[in-house]
């Protein structure tokens, strides 16, 4: 049967055919899965430094004189308490505390805030918001549409966006920019926004720009990087990259039926807050006893656990791997998953059944790995 | 550079090396890249019965697990342990060095693809 929604394209399509991407469909959009391997661009990112299109994420613009007091009713976090140019994580709830999307929100100004949401959500996430800004003298505007999204991570991302030719104007130099901060500045006279955020666990930035530029600044980019060891990377490798560094991805270990606690992100509800919040009362009355919780698992070999494998307690099964790989920096396989509330104790033994055999794995505190500081 | 247009495939995306009553098997050039770098080779071993159409071993890559269906009924003579001691072998040289298994038997399988057939069915 053929697919009657028409496949989404990048503003850098035609760079990543050029480049020899292989495609996939993710979320409705044809993005580059890799280039020429996954296993290196994973290695350049955790070495040297990685090159991503990130287009298909939704850039959603809030507001309005109300704008700080909407996202507090809006999102689980406290958002009106954000710096300017300060970046946070939060959650999109639901009424019955399940997470509707994840999210990174943007201070741009005293009553201005970027929201990114994923590619997938991008309706559910602007709806909600749309809906729950009755009330608020604020607009909610999805400009996913005229946005780019580039990223460069890893080890020499800094060297290499300070040598990236029509950088100019920066508010605030690079090696000034703090861990969740961003800074405004013009790539050849248009507005670029750059924030030291990323997805991989290593040290980098994501660039925000008009769809116009975006060719135009991966070009600049690639020949900064040049000397620096960049290489483009696609969303295999992305993928690896934040199941290394403990992130979770939404679909996997986020969803509607999810609550923030069980999947290690009570700390992202802001319960001190004073304000109501869809999902507030169902966070306070807490997921049930026995809902499973979030842990990681390693094993040994080279077999790895996928996405909705059964985890094993002996004969009985008391979890579900929710992302797995062969761990390309650690050699050997991990896996994020729930599992009873009972099992998350770092170095219990379980199981996870692999197409019929059972592999041993350990519960492993997340994150699987750290960058150096 | 082996003659892909000598060999057979299956809609699998297996090819097959034929000669006589014996055949090399690996998966193909297309495959291979649709699954990335693969990681994990398991095989029959030499000896095993195979069943034309079962999974009879796994190709896994950072991203996917991929299946290997025995093309024919027959029974295992060789399998290539450089490939599962280094899977990116696979990726490298996929009609070559890349190969899986080699397979014996009585009667050659039905329905196999000739290059022509496999390219249009795969869109290359």
């Amino acid at each position: 049967m053929s697919d009657p929604v028409p496949e989404r394209t990048s503003p850098l399509v035609d760079v990543h055919t050029q480049l020899g991407a292989s495609f996939t469909d993710f979320a409705g959009w044809q993005m580059p899965v890799r280039y020429t391997s996954d296993l290196a661009e994973h290695a350049a990112v955790r070495t040297a430094a990685g090159l991503f299109d990130l287009s298909h994420m939704a850039e959603i613009l809030v507001y309005g004189r109300d704008a700080a007091a909407f996202l507090d009713a809006a999102l689980a976090g406290k958002l009106s308490a954000i710096e300017l140019m300060q970046a946070k994580y939060s959650l999109i709830l639901t009424e019955s505390g399940g997470i509707l999307d994840d999210v990174v929100v943007y201070r741009l100004g005293d009553t201005t805030f970027l929201v990114v949401a994923n590619a997938g959500n991008r309706e559910a996430a602007f709806t909600a918001l749309r809906d729950r800004s009755s009330g608020f003298e604020v607009t909610v505007d999805d400009q996913s549409d005229d946005y780019a999204l580039l990223a460069v991570q890893g080890p020499n991302s800094r060297a290499i966006l300070e040598a990236t030719a029509g950088i100019t104007e920066l508010a605030l130099p690079l090696d000034g920019l703090r861990y969740y901060r961003a800074t405004d500045a013009f790539f050849e006279g248009v507005p670029l926004l750059i924030a030291r955020t990323g997805y991989t666990g290593e040290d980098g930035f994501e660039l925000y720009l008009r769809t116009t530029s975006a060719v135009s600044l991966w070009r600049a980019l690639e020949k900064a990087g040049e000397d620096h060891g960049l290489v483009p990377a696609g969303l295999a490798s992305r993928d690896t990259l934040r199941l290394e560094a403990g992130m979770p991805l939404y679909g996997h270990e986020l969803d509607l039926e999810t609550q923030p606690a069980q999947a290690g992100l009570g700390r992202v509800v802001a319960l001190t807050k004073h304000n109501d919040f869809p999902g507030r009362a169902a966070v306070e009355a807490g997921p049930a006893e026995n809902a499973r919780v979030l842990v990681g698992l390693a094993s040994e070999g080279r077999r790895a656990g996928r996405a909705g494998y059964s985890v094993l307690s002996g004969d009985t099964v008391v979890g579900t791997v929710t992302s797995g790989a062969l761990s390309p920096t650690l050699g050997h396989p991990i896996m994020m998953g729930f599992v009873d509330p009972t099992l998350t104790e770092p170095g219990t033994e379980l199981a996870v059944d692999v197409r019929g055999t059972a592999i041993p794995a350990t519960v492993t505190p997340l994150p699987f790995y750290r960058r150096k500081k | 550079m082996t003659d892909k247009t000598a060999l057979k495939y299956t809609p699998e995306h297996e090819w097959l090396d034929i000669d006589g009553n014996s055949a090399t098997v690996g998966i193909t050039a297309f495959a291979a890249e649709k699954l990335g770098d693969v990681v994990f080779v398991e095989l029959p071993g030499e000896g095993t019965a195979i069943t034309a159409g079962t999974v009879v071993g796994e190709i896994e890559s950072t991203k996917s697990v991929g299946e290997l269906f025995a093309p024919v009924d027959g029974t295992v003579t060789a399998s290539n342990s450089a490939v599962v001691d280094d899977p990116s072998l696979v990726n490298s040289d996929p009609l070559g060095e890349g190969w899986l298994v080699k397979v014996s038997f009585d009667a050659a399988p039905d329905g196999l693809l000739s290059w022509d057939e496999y390219s249009a069915l795969v869109g290359e």
